[in-house]
């Protein structure tokens, strides 16, 4: 079992670590740099409550090992809002059409569609609901996430 | 739900990478994507003593035209192969199925490569590179070589990879760009694997098929081409052909199976109409215009 020293950038902080070649990102971001809100799931690909952005990019964090981040830009939920406390446009949003309800899928939602949408670009609403697809809501809450696609998709063609 | 342990190796070339590969006798993999090869990690449904990263090999993504044909790397994402302009002007089919691969968030990792060499029946883009005639360039230490996907698959997740080969780009032939290209695939939600996929390529030359590429998926233990329908279209004058009877002769060469999710027998009814209704309706706009 090979083990690797790695840097990351998480949420624009370096974070360097010694690790085993078969720690995923997600455990990577949870235990080593102490970002708890990606939430692990199913740990298999399916749910999607894991996503965070990878270079820019919405990615499942259980499907990627922490080695093959090394030297990339990762955004979690923590690096979203400003320094103040103010909300993301993707989290006001969701906050705002009450896109949420327990909360355990909410990170990954919020950070797809902020990859997509606000200041991660300009995807139209279909796009945006496509994307949608890749994740799980086990209380079944998508009308708000719905309406959320709608609000930021129509943003984005105004 | 955590992987077992295993080696880590970040190839550098491709040389290096099926150095490691024959190095490892048997017991490497290949980590393109991961978007399948890490679940049977978690699942620890694979336990290779070595994975070799190919993510960082340059020049191995990437999509380019050579003499008649599309060629696109074995680590370019799905999500690059949607976007790519010269897949959508020449590969319409490979353009218009992968949006049907995944999600957003997996296609943003995923690889054509690596879904190319799963061979998973109900996937897209085998069925695609069997239509169309596509060639798998595989290279070993050895040297490297080219399979016809054709001959490519031999069963579920089975394909002609030897154990110290690995898949280094596909070539899509090219196709008169006026073919006409139907995609369909019936899944429970997106993103889903196909119950019944279908993809069909046609060229047409003075009022008549001149080529047909006809594929199935989920509808066997590989992506099914469907040669007796291509046979009887090749020659047809496009204003008489009848789609019902070419949908009959494409269901005979699929083999579709009982599961879960469907039955066999639901799967030849729905790829029979799904079939016949989209070649009526391709060919009839093709003579209105």
């Amino acid at each position: 079992m090979s083990s690797h020293s790695i840097q990351v950038r998480v949420n624009g902080a370096a974070v360097s670590r010694d690790i085993e070649a078969r720690m995923t990102l997600a455990d990577y971001l949870r235990k080593e740099a102490g970002m708890t809100g990606v939430h692990i799931g199913c740990e298999h690909g399916v749910c999607g409550a894991c996503t965070v952005i990878v270079d820019g990019k919405a990615v499942r964090s259980c499907l990627m090992l922490a080695v093959q981040a090394d030297g990339s830009e990762v955004t979690t939920l923590e690096g979203l809002g400003g320094v103040d406390g103010s909300m993301h446009p993707v989290q006001q949003a969701m906050h705002e059409e009450y896109a949420l309800q327990c909360g355990f899928c909410t990170p990954g939602i919020t950070m797809t569609l902020a990859s997509l949408a606000g200041t991660g670009g300009q995807a139209s609403t279909e796009e945006l609901k496509d994307a949608l697809t890749g994740h799980l809501c086990r209380c079944t809450g998508y009308q708000g996430m719905l309406r959320v696609a709608e609000r930021l998709g129509g943003e984005a063609a105004e | 739900m955590k992987p077992p342990p295993f080696d880590y190796v970040r190839a550098q070339s491709i040389d290096h990478a099926v150095e490691e590969l024959a190095r490892a006798d048997g017991e490497g993999v290949i980590l393109a994507g991961g978007q399948t090869l890490m679940p049977l990690l978690a699942l620890r449904m694979a336990n290779p003593a070595v994975v070799i990263d190919i993510n960082r090999i340059e020049g191995l993504a990437g999509v380019s035209k050579v003499a008649g044909a599309t060629r696109i790397g074995a680590t370019t994402r799905q999500n690059g192969v949607l976007a790519d302009p010269l897949v959508g002007r020449h590969v319409p089919a490979l353009a218009q199925a992968v949006r049907n691969v995944g999600h957003h968030q997996t296609r943003n990792r995923g690889t054509l490569g690596g879904s190319v060499s799963l061979g998973e029946p109900a996937a897209e883009m085998p069925a695609v590179s069997v239509a169309l005639d596509a060639v798998m360039e595989v290279r070993s230490a050895e040297g490297s070589r080219r399979i016809d996907a054709l001959d490519f698959y031999s069963g579920p997740y089975m394909n002609a990879l030897l154990p110290d080969e690995m898949l280094v780009a596909v070539e899509y032939p090219d196709w008169p760009e006026d073919s006409i290209t139907l995609v369909h695939e019936v899944a429970r939600r997106p993103g889903d694997f196909a119950l019944v996929g279908l993809i069909c390529q046609l060229a047409l030359a003075g009022g008549k098929v001149s080529r047909a590429g006809i594929s199935w998926f989920g509808m066997g233990p590989t992506p099914m081409r469907a040669h007796a329908a291509e046979k009887a279209l090749v020659g047809a004058a496009s204003g008489e052909i009848d789609p019902r009877g070419i949908a009959e002769l494409a269901i005979g060469d699929a083999d579709p199976f009982d599961d879960a999710h469907a039955t066999r027998a639901y799967r030849q009814t729905v790829g029979r109409r799904i079939f016949a209704r989209l070649l009526g309706e391709a060919l009839n706009s093709r003579i209105a215009a």
